[in-house]
C-alpha cells in the first residue's frame, strides 16, 4: 500500500538536498561583487518602471467577482453536457433557465456600469 | 490503492487547520481563506465518501459547495472592501463598535 | 416525473423567484422604486394566498424527493411568506426616511424568500444547504444595506464571518451522515441510521451548524451586533422570517433525519435549551439600546423554541409551529415601532432612556408596542402566551419538568425588561419637546393588522393548533418517529 509510495519519497528528498547543497556552494564559493545595474530589476532590457508592490484598482475586484460567480457556474453545465442525450428534454429546459438567471445578473452588471472601465473608477 | 481512511485523516486535519485559523488570526481576509479551507476539506470528504460508497450523490453535493462558496466568497470579498474603506484595515481586533 | 406537477407544488418559490429577478431588471432600467415595491409585495401576496391554500391540500414528494409539500412545508412557507410580506410593507417607508431605499434591497429579499421556502420544504440534505446558504448570503448583503456607517459594515463582517464558519460545520456534519449512511435523502439516512461514531459526528456537527443559524446559547454571540448594525425593518425579517425556516429544517431533521436511540439528541437539544433561555433572558434584562434588547430576546425565544424540540414529540412539534407563527407576528409588530421611533431626525431613539415621555404622543404608536411587548413577554390573552403555554405542556407531557420549570422561570423574568420601555413611555416625564413625525398608511396599517392578529389569536388559538396537530397525525406521524 504505502510503501509503493516510498521512491516518491526518496525523489522528493534527494532534491531537496540537491537544491539546498547547490545554492549553499555557490554562495560560498562564487564571486559576489554587485554594483547598481547587476542589482536591479530586469524588465526586459528597459529601465523599471514604477514600484512593483503597486495598489491594484477596486475595478479590478470587481471583474474579479464577476469572474468567480461566471466561471464557477460552468461547473454545472460541464456534467450535464456529457450527459445530456440520456437525461432528457426537461433538463435542456432547466440549463436555459439556469442560464437565463446568469444572463440577468450579467444585464445587471452591465446597466450598473461595472464593465466601463473609466479613468475615475481606478482610484481606490 | 489508498484506503479512504487516509482521505479522511487528511480531510479532518485540513478542516481542523481551517478552524484554528479562523480562531487565531486577525486578519479578515484570512479568516475568509480559512473558511474556505474548512469548506474544501469538507468537499474532500465527500468525493471520497462518494468513490468509497460507489455512487455519485456525494460529488452532487461538492458542485453546489464549489458555487456556494464562490457565491460566499463574492460577497465576502464585497463586505471586506466596504470595511476597508470604512477603517482602512480588515484588522477583525479593530473592528469593535458593537459590543454587548 | 412529471414535470408541471411538481412545478406547481413548488409554485409559491417560483413565483418569489421569477419576481426577485423581475425586480433586477427593473432596477437596472428606471429609477422606479413604487413599481418595485408593488411588485414584491403583489408576488408575496400571491405566494402566500397559493400556501395558505397548500394547507388543506394534500402532502407529499416531488422533484425526485428533493421537496416534500403540504403539512408542515406549505405552513412553514405560510409563516415565512406571511413574515416577510409585512417586513416588506414597513420597510418601504423606514428605508425610504434613513434614504436606503435601493431595489436591491427587495431583490435580495426576494431571494433569500425564495430560500426560506425552499429550506422549509427540504426533503434532502441538498436541499437543506442550499435553501440555508441562498438565504444566509442574500442576509449577508442585506445586513451591510448601510455600508458608508461603520456599525452596518461591521454587523454585515461578523455576521458573513460567522455564518460563513458556521456553514462549514454543516457542511461536514451532511458530509459524515452521508458516509455513514450512502445517502442525502433524509428518509433514507434515517432508516440506515446507527449508533456509530461516524453517524453520531455527522449529527452533532449538523446540529451545531443549526445552532449557529437559529442563536442558541454557546453559538449566539453574532445575533446581538447583527442586529444592532443591520437596518431595523431589516433585522424584523432576519429575526423572523429566517428564524422560521430555520427552524422548520431543524424540526424536519430533528424528528425525522435522527431517529431516538442512536444517541441521545433529546439530552442535548435540552442542555442548550436551558443555556438559551437563562443567557439569553438575563443579558437582555441589562440592555439600555432596545434594538439588542430584542435581538437577546430573540435568543431567549429560540431557547423557548428548542423547549418544544427536545420535547421530541408530535404535540412538542406542533407547538414549536404555532411558536413560529406567534414569534412572527409579534416580533415583527415590535421592531416596526422600534423602527417608527428611530427615524425621528436627530435624535437617538434606540436608546430606552429616551423613550421617556413618549407614550402620550403618538397614543396609538405606543399601544401597539406594548401590545406587541406584552405578548413577547408571555401575558396571558396574547399570542405570545398561547405559543408559551403549548410549548412548555408538551415539554411535561414528555416528562421534561425542569425543562418546563426553566422556561416558566426565564419567561417570569423577561417581563423585567419587556415593561421596561412601558414604564418610560408612560410613567416618566420626557426630557425636551420631541415633535414625532406621522406614519404613511402602509406602515400604520400593517401594524394595525399585526396588532389585531396579536390578540386574535390569543384568544382563540384552537382551530390553528388543531391544523397544526393533524399534520403529525396519520401518515406524518409515520414519518415523523421512524423507531
Amino acid at each position: 500500500m504505502l510503501e509503493n509510495y516510498l521512491p516518491i519519497v526518496i525523489l522528493a528528498v534527494i532534491a531537496l538536498v540537491l537544491a539546498i547543497l547547490l545554492m549553499t556552494l555557490s554562495r560560498v564559493l562564487g564571486p559576489f561583487r554587485p554594483n547598481k545595474n547587476k542589482l536591479s530589476p530586469y524588465e526586459s532590457g528597459m529601465d523599471p518602471v514604477g514600484e512593483a508592490d503597486e495598489r491594484y484598482s477596486i475595478s479590478f475586484y470587481l471583474v474579479a467577482m464577476a469572474f468567480i460567480v461566471f466561471d464557477i457556474e460552468v461547473v454545472f453545465l460541464y456534467p450535464w453536457t456529457v450527459q445530456y442525450l440520456d437525461a432528457g428534454v426537461g433538463t435542456l429546459v432547466s440549463m436555459i433557465i439556469f442560464i437565463l438567471e446568469l444572463f440577468v445578473g450579467l444585464v445587471y452588471l452591465i446597466k450598473k456600469g461595472m464593465l466601463d472601465w473609466d479613468i475615475d473608477q481606478f482610484k481606490l | 490503492m489508498i484506503s479512504i481512511d487516509w482521505y479522511l485523516a487528511l480531510s479532518a486535519v485540513l478542516f481542523c487547520i481551517g478552524i484554528i485559523g479562523v480562531l487565531i488570526r486577525k486578519n479578515a481576509i484570512v479568516i475568509f481563506m480559512c473558511v474556505e479551507l474548512m469548506l474544501n476539506a469538507v468537499n474532500l470528504s465527500l468525493l471520497s465518501f462518494s468513490s468509497y460508497h460507489g455512487n455519485v450523490d456525494g460529488q452532487i453535493l461538492v458542485f453546489f459547495s464549489l458555487a456556494v462558496a464562490a457565491a460566499e466568497a463574492v460577497v465576502g470579498l464585497a463586505i471586506i472592501i466596504a470595511i476597508f474603506r470604512n477603517n482602512l484595515s480588515v484588522d477583525v481586533s479593530r473592528i469593535n463598535l458593537l459590543r454587548w | 416525473m412529471n414535470y408541471l406537477h411538481d412545478l406547481s407544488t413548488f409554485l409559491p418559490g417560483i413565483i418569489v423567484g421569477v419576481a426577485g429577478l423581475i425586480v433586477v431588471l427593473i432596477d437596472c432600467y428606471k429609477d422606479d422604486y413604487k413599481g418595485i415595491v408593488g411588485l414584491t409585495i403583489a408576488s408575496l401576496t400571491a405566494a402566500l394566498a397559493i400556501s395558505i391554500m397548500d394547507l388543506f391540500g394534500p402532502t407529499g414528494e416531488s422533484f425526485y424527493g428533493m421537496i416534500s409539500y403540504g403539512g408542515v412545508a406549505a405552513f412553514g412557507n405560510t409563516v415565512i411568506l406571511f413574515g416577510t410580506l409585512f417586513c416588506v410593507l414597513i420597510s418601504y417607508e423606514y428605508l425610504e426616511a434613513i434614504d436606503h431605499n435601493f431595489g436591491e434591497v427587495y431583490a435580495m429579499i426576494l431571494f433569500a424568500t425564495t430560500g426560506m421556502l425552499g429550506l422549509a420544504s427540504a426533503n434532502n440534505l441538498v436541499m437543506i444547504f442550499l435553501g440555508l446558504e441562498t438565504m444566509s448570503i442574500c442576509l449577508y448583503v442585506l445586513a451591510g444595506i448601510i455600508k458608508e456607517r461603520k456599525t452596518g459594515a461591521e454587523a454585515a463582517l461578523k455576521y458573513f464571518l460567522l455564518g460563513a464558519f458556521s456553514t462549514g460545520f454543516l457542511l461536514y456534519g451532511m458530509a459524515l451522515l452521508y458516509g455513514a449512511t450512502g445517502s442525502l435523502d433524509i428518509q433514507e439516512i434515517a432508516q440506515a441510521a446507527s449508533s456509530d461514531l461516524l453517524f453520531v459526528a455527522g449529527g452533532g456537527l449538523l446540529l451545531v451548524g443549526f445552532f449557529f443559524k437559529v442563536s442558541a446559547v454557546p453559538f449566539h454571540m453574532w445575533t446581538p451586533d447583527v442586529y444592532e448594525g443591520t437596518p431595523t425593518t431589516l433585522t424584523a425579517y432576519m429575526s423572523t422570517a429566517s428564524k422560521s425556516a430555520a427552524f422548520i429544517a431543524f424540526i424536519t431533521i430533528v424528528s425525522r433525519l435522527l431517529p431516538e436511540g442512536t444517541a441521545d439528541w433529546s439530552q442535548v437539544l435540552q442542555v442548550i435549551a436551558i443555556a438559551t433561555m437563562i443567557l439569553g433572558n438575563i443579558i437582555a434584562l441589562v440592555q439600555d439600546n432596545i434594538k439588542r434588547m430584542l435581538a437577546y430576546s430573540s435568543i431567549a425565544h429560540a431557547g423557548y423554541l428548542l423547549v418544544g424540540l427536545a420535547a421530541a414529540t408530535p404535540e412538542g412539534y406542533s407547538a414549536v409551529l404555532y411558536y413560529l407563527l406567534a414569534y412572527t407576528i409579534m416580533n415583527i409588530g415590535a421592531f416596526g415601532v422600534v423602527a417608527y421611533y428611530e427615524r425621528q431626525h436627530g435624535l437617538d431613539l434606540l436608546d430606552i432612556n429616551n423613550y421617556a415621555g413618549l407614550g402620550f404622543k403618538r397614543p396609538m404608536m405606543a399601544v401597539m408596542l406594548s401590545i406587541f411587548l406584552f405578548s413577547l413577554a408571555g401575558i396571558p390573552g396574547f399570542v405570545g402566551f398561547v405559543g408559551k403555554y403549548y410549548v412548555f405542556a408538551a415539554a411535561i407531557h414528555a416528562d421534561l419538568i425542569g425543562l418546563a420549570i426553566v422556561g416558566v422561570l426565564a419567561s417570569a423574568a423577561s417581563v423585567y425588561y419587556y415593561l421596561r420601555p412601558m414604564v418610560f413611555m408612560y410613567m416618566r416625564e420626557a426630557h425636551k419637546d420631541i415633535p414625532l413625525v406621522k406614519s404613511g398608511w402602509m406602515f400604520k396599517g400593517s401594524l394595525i393588522v399585526l396588532t389585531i392578529l396579536t390578540i386574535y389569536f390569543g384568544i382563540a388559538p384552537a382551530d390553528l393548533s388543531h391544523l397544526l396537530s393533524s399534520y403529525y397525525s396519520g401518515d406524518w406521524i409515520a414519518q415523523t418517529l421512524i423507531p
